[in-house]
């Protein structure tokens, strides 16, 4: 899909807790985001200019009125800026960005969806796209505690899901490591979350020859493959990770 | 209609807009939102001798209006290019120019002997100026001695236009691109980026595996602008100007400053299409002036 510089309209800004904010995108040209591929990214021009280069949010959504979501995180100064948009404001995108997810599975193929933090944002568009392919997907979706589980409505809407907090206030106490969704079986586990989740999920399904992928979040600049900046060492020397990934089959990584 | 043509050594520009290298890639990647044939020309990544991993990640931070890189010339080598690139490339109707980098002198002179017998790479960028590798790069860059012994070389094994990229890390910047002119190059660009550092105060240490690396964007403009019109002054043979253009406003500051052409570097990152704009600026601004050629400008102050 040719990738395109979209500008793109707020219609619902919802703040999830203090650090997140989930946007609902439609584009002002009447155009719709449905071509996005699970697990692409945008990358997000911060509006105000006190930040110099775009950050690269992933795809949480593609709603049935084609409208592109987007779950941010405030973690500096460029997201703090997004978390604080409105409905109306608009939003200077290019779009789609990097490879996705793996999606052609037999219908019945048993897949998991781990997601930490804010990791679980592509989990919802991967998870809702693989079950209209007929395969049978579960979510298993980490946080510190219960109210820090984002989205997990829309989540339960589409497929059973497996919680993890630390605190044990839902789902099983623990890291997303001990859960026991991961000791089933499965044809597939795809990860998303901070390095040393992904890590150690990687472990176990390495361990249990179980295939993986895991969607890197390394820092980025042009988001094309140009700058070089985002590079993951992989079997194949340095790759970037704006357009070799975000999405890596652990096979390919020294991890 | 404003004639937008400039000349740097033989090479005819249809217009002073070339992109920096290592922010534009190969160019296709940039397909999807630059008619590339409406460039004056765009400057290939830096290209080795032996292919080059580059250095760890993380290998960038932005800082306040700017932002620093260490990749370390990561590139498949000038074999890659000539095998696999190349081809690719003369679909387009702009000018190729390859960046060229190396360890030794002798590597610098390979690598132009190499791309020698390609028609349609009618210049090489000579790159003295890397802050990012152990050897050679900036290391030639730093002294007038080493910049004229890279040139000398070069000039012998390449017959074509040869630019030589010049460091801002130095005293005189003009004593370097006088040196250079003396032993033969046909124009200078500059500048490369600046070398600084950024600490990340709560880890206690450094954002790029590197510690320090190149700062460029909006951040090093005003030096840029500076150099150039100093090196402009002190060399008879043409001027490119780079460092933090943004816009079109920004390459006439250039140009005024004493540009014969520019080059689009970290704006690539902000804004794919940049360059489209920064073209389409140039022009308004030049036809809101009533300029009827653009040569007419270079270095007014």
């Amino acid at each position: 899909m040719k990738k395109e510089i979209v500008i793109a309209r707020v219609d619902e800004a919802c703040r999830l807790n203090g650090l997140y904010t989930l946007l609902k995108l439609s584009r002002t040209d009447g155009g719709s985001f449905a071509g996005t591929r699970p697990g692409q990214f945008v990358e997000v021009q911060v509006p105000g200019g006190e930040t110099l280069l775009r950050r690269p949010i992933s795809v949480n959504n593609v709603d049935e009125a084609g409208r592109l979501w987007l779950l941010v995180r405030k973690a500096g100064r460029g997201t703090a800026r997004l978390v604080e948009m409105t409905a109306g404001d608009s939003l200077n995108i290019v779009t789609p960005l990097g490879n996705g997810f793996t999606v052609d599975f037999a219908p019945g193929s048993r897949v998991l969806l781990a997601g930490g933090g804010v990791g679980v944002a592509p989990m919802l568009y991967l998870g809702k796209y693989l079950k209209d392919k007929g395969v049978d997907v579960e979510f298993l979706l980490a946080a510190r505690s219960k109210g820090d589980l984002l989205e997990l409505e829309e989540f339960e809407k589409i497929a059973p899901v497996n919680i993890s907090t630390d605190d044990g206030s839902a789902g099983e106490p623990g890291l997303i490591t001990a859960n026991s969704a991961l000791g089933r079986d499965w044809d597939m586990v795809c990860v998303c979350g901070p390095a040393p989740m992904m890590r150690a999920v990687a472990d176990i399904c390495r361990r249990r020859d179980i295939e993986c992928e895991v969607s890197l979040e390394n820092m980025m600049a042009c988001g094309v493959g140009a700058c070089l900046c985002c590079v993951e060492k992989t079997v194949k020397g340095n790759v970037c990770v704006c357009t070799e990934g975000p999405v890596f089959n652990i096979k390919q990584l020294t991890w | 209609m404003v004639n937008l043509g400039v000349k740097i050594g033989q090479l005819e520009l249809k217009n002073p807009v070339l992109t920096a290298s290592g922010t534009f890639g190969y160019g296709v990647e940039f397909a999807d939102f630059v008619d590339l044939n409406r460039l004056g020309g765009f400057i290939v990544k830096g290209t080795t001798l032996e292919p080059r991993e580059g250095n760890d990640y993380p290998r960038m931070v932005e800082t306040p209006s700017g932002m620093l890189n260490a990749v370390g010339l990561q590139n498949k080598g000038v074999d890659y290019f000539i095998d696999h690139i190349y081809e690719n490339l003369l679909q387009y109707d702009s000018e190729i120019i390859v960046n060229v980098s190396g360890k030794s002198i002798d590597d610098y002179v390979e690598v132009a002997r190499r791309l020698q017998p390609l028609d349609r790479i009618r210049a090489i960028e000579v790159n003295i100026s890397c802050p990012n590798v152990k050897q050679g790069g900036m290391a030639f860059g730093t002294t007038t001695d080493g910049a004229a012994a890279v040139t000398a070389a070069v000039r012998h094994a390449w017959d074509k236009t040869l630019i030589v990229k010049l460091s801002p890390n130095v005293t005189s910047i003009a004593d370097i691109a006088r040196a250079v002119e003396a032993e033969g190059a046909d124009a200078v660009s500059l500048i490369n980026t600046l070398m600084g550092m950024a600490i990340d105060i709560e880890r206690q240490r450094p954002y790029l595996s590197t510690t320090t690396g190149g700062l460029s964007g909006p951040a090093v403009k005003p030096v840029a602008v500076r150099m150039v019109w100093q090196v402009a002054h002190a060399v008879k043979i043409p001027v490119i100007g780079l460092g933090g253009i943004m816009s079109g406003a920004d390459a006439i500051e250039f140009m005024l400053a004493g540009a014969r052409a520019v080059q689009i570097g970290t704006a690539n990152f902000v804004d794919p299409a940049a360059t489209m704009k920064i073209l389409d600026d140039i022009t308004a601004y030049c036809n809101r002036h009533n300029i009827a050629d653009i040569n007419d400008l270079v270095g007014l102050v």
